[in-house]
């Protein structure tokens, strides 16, 4: 029973979250899909369980409803 | 440009024009196409007569299926075509996929040693359906083929089928046990009984163009995503026998169906892709949408649906022909077999359970790859292009590249027919599980496993067992051949030769070790398999009992009670 991680995990959260930040900087919103396009491919190879990427896919998906949510 | 000539088959004045009864027939068969012929061969080796109406007088006009699977093949061995199909085909097993200017990734099919059919073969469907036609005719005693022959109307009722049918001589009427629809994609006959065929059609337009030419392209299937010779679109290369290469190019949606067939504009696409100083000949060219869809059942009263009619994909991944093939493998044992009494109505139900798998693995598999290929919107390119970008460096990615997953063999792992199966044995094998090739001897002669099997009920089983158990073993055969009548035995050795009093019995030699290997066989174990070469149960020790279970269950004799419930809809006794 493989379950999608969400209480925290970073090693260095701020360490990443500056990484990723950095990744993107100085870039033009085509450059930036594309990266994170990548990074995403990247990812979900390494977590590799189609489980865990579902769960994470239907968390991630929740975004559709906000606008709703917000009324 | 031609380089095949279509044959013209003969007309004739049908016997039923000049009398007043409707004469019935077990089986009648709508449509010579692939489905509709290999299900009146199938059925004529199982010793049913049929008769099979098809509105025109010849094979497919143009190239059409060109890719059969190997599954496909070992179908049409049993069937008896395979080795014209073999010797005209052309063998491939190597694919490359291209992204924009460059190689991103390359597969080899790697066949296992040890198969007498290889991964895939490419081949015109004029040819398969030319060669169903002649093993047809060599079964002229049971198969009354008639063409030109067209059904008008048909009428379904709960215990038989009366069928109407238009000739240039006027018009006839024939009613029938059974009607097997294989009337292709756009069945008329699914349409007059208001059924319906549900899925996807896809927003795009494929260009087929078979070109003529002597090219030095290896055989291999090469497909590229947006190529500098084809912006923004797809394109697949394949070979065919007689120099012929199918190239087929992604359109788009707004693509104009009637202005690209025309020589003048499919030419430059062609050059372009070929290279200025390629002289190539256009021999037949197609523009096309697809569906992904199928029907909800494959049978209404007594009527059955095979091939397009009943299931129809993409061409990404093979799926169309060899689905086909694998449906009518599927039915005609049944049929047979309800039709001689030895089983009820209830295991024809069975085609719906096991097949309906089987064409939902299709669509899905044909949906995906589709998917893939022409993406919907701007972030599903998005991902396509970086997966095809970081298939060139990591492997990872090409897992994700998907130019068509190509047909495999189905497994029917849940289906009501499977019986036993014991811990030990190779997954690959397991019950629903299409039976696995061999080299073997066969009266000191090299032969292949599975053409010792299929048509009837084979007991396969390892003659190496103890010693101590032969005499036994051969009185237990011997009452469970006795009482059924359908069942054959193969015994796998060097066995002793006193197997060989037993009835209906084949001695063959494990010559390689490959039977063992792959079925994971040793002495006292067993095999059922079914007249269509699937895995019914197996035993690592091997019980008359068992097998008379088995057969039974194999036999859907536990499903008359199960079939009755489900009312009138569906086939019942």
């Amino acid at each position: 029973m493989s379950r999608l991680e969400l209480k925290p995990n970073f090693t260095q959260p701020d360490a990443f979250y500056a990484a990723l930040t950095a990744a993107h900087r100085e870039r033009s919103e085509p450059e930036s899909e594309r990266i994170n396009a990548r990074l995403i491919l990247l990812l979900a190879n390494h977590i590799g369980d189609q489980q865990v990427l579902e769960e994470a896919l239907e968390i991630a998906s929740q975004v559709v409803s906000a606008p709703n949510q917000s009324q | 440009m031609t380089t095949y000539k279509n044959p013209i088959y003969p007309y004739r004045r049908p016997a039923e024009l000049d009398v007043d009864i409707t004469p019935h027939c077990p089986i009648i068969i709508v449509g010579a196409g692939p489905s509709g012929l290999a299900a009146a061969i199938d059925l004529a080796l199982q010793g049913i007569k049929s008769i099979v109406l098809d509105d025109n007088n010849t094979v497919s006009v143009g190239s059409r299926a060109i890719c059969f699977s190997k599954r496909t093949l070992e179908i049409l061995d049993r069937l008896g075509t395979a080795q014209k199909m073999l010797d005209k085909g052309v063998t491939w097993q190597q694919g490359r996929v291209f992204f924009q200017d460059r190689e991103v990734y390359s597969f080899n099919l790697l066949p296992e040693e040890g198969h007498r059919i290889p991964a895939f073969i490419n081949l015109q469907q004029y040819y398969l359906e030319e060669y169903l036609v002649d093993r047809a005719m060599e079964l002229s005693d049971y198969i009354d083929l008639r063409w030109q022959n067209k059904v008008s109307h048909v009428d379904s009722l709960p215990m038989q089928s009366l069928v109407y049918v238009d000739t240039e001589d006027g018009f006839y009427q024939l009613s029938c046990d059974y009607l097997l629809v294989a009337d292709g994609a756009n069945s008329k006959i699914r349409d007059m009984l208001g059924l319906e065929c549900k899925g996807q059609v896809f927003q795009d337009r494929f260009l087929i163009a078979d070109v003529v030419m002597k090219a030095e392209f290896p055989t291999e299937r090469w497909f590229w995503f947006d190529p500098p010779f084809h912006p923004n679109q797809s394109v697949l290369l394949h070979k065919q026998p007689d120099n012929v290469w199918r190239i087929d190019f992604q359109l788009g949606w707004d693509a104009d169906p009637e202005e690209e067939k025309k020589e003048e504009n499919i030419r430059p696409r062609v050059q372009a892709m070929l290279g200025e100083d390629v002289e190539f000949e256009l021999e037949w060219a197609s523009v096309y949408t697809f569906r992904c869809r199928m029907m909800d059942s494959f049978i209404h009263h007594r009527v059955f649906f095979v091939g397009d009619a009943a299931h129809q994909v993409s061409p990404f991944g093979a799926r169309g022909a060899n689905g086909a093939l694998q449906s009518v493998d599927n039915l005609a044992w049944k049929l047979a077999r309800v039709l001689k009494g030895e089983a009820s109505s209830s295991l024809l139900e069975t085609y719906n359970t096991e097949r309906l798998h089987g064409a939902k693995e299709n669509l899905l598999n044909s949906t995906r790859a589709t998917d893939f290929i022409t993406p919907k919107s701007r972030i599903s390119r998005l991902f396509r292009d970086t997966v095809l970008e970081l298939a060139e460096q990591h492997p990872f990615a090409r897992t994700l590249v998907n130019s068509g997953r190509l047909s495999q063999p189905c497994h029917y792992y849940v289906s009501p027919l499977n019986g036993a199966d014991d811990i030990g044995f190779p997954d690959d094998l397991c019950p629903g599980s299409p039976a696995k090739d061999a080299p073997v001897k066969r009266d000191g002669k090299e032969a292949w496993l599975l053409n010792q099997l299929g048509n009837r009920f084979v007991l396969m089983i390892d003659g190496r067992a103890d010693s101590a158990r032969y005499q036994s073993l051969v009185a237990e055969l011997s009452e469970l051949l006795t009482l059924h009548i359908e069942l054959d035995l193969v015994i796998i050795g060097p066995s002793p030769h006193f197997f060989s009093q037993l009835p209906r019995c084949t001695l063959l030699e494990d010559s390689d070790g490959l039977v063992s290997e792959r079925y994971g066989l040793t002495g006292d174990g067993g095999y059922l398999l079914r007249p269509d070469q699937h895995v019914a149960a197996r035993w690592k020790k091997f019980t008359a009992s068992n097998a008379n279970d088995a057969l039974d269950r194999a036999l859907g004799k536990h499903l008359t009670a199960d079939a009755n419930i489900k009312g009138d809809c569906h086939v019942t006794a």
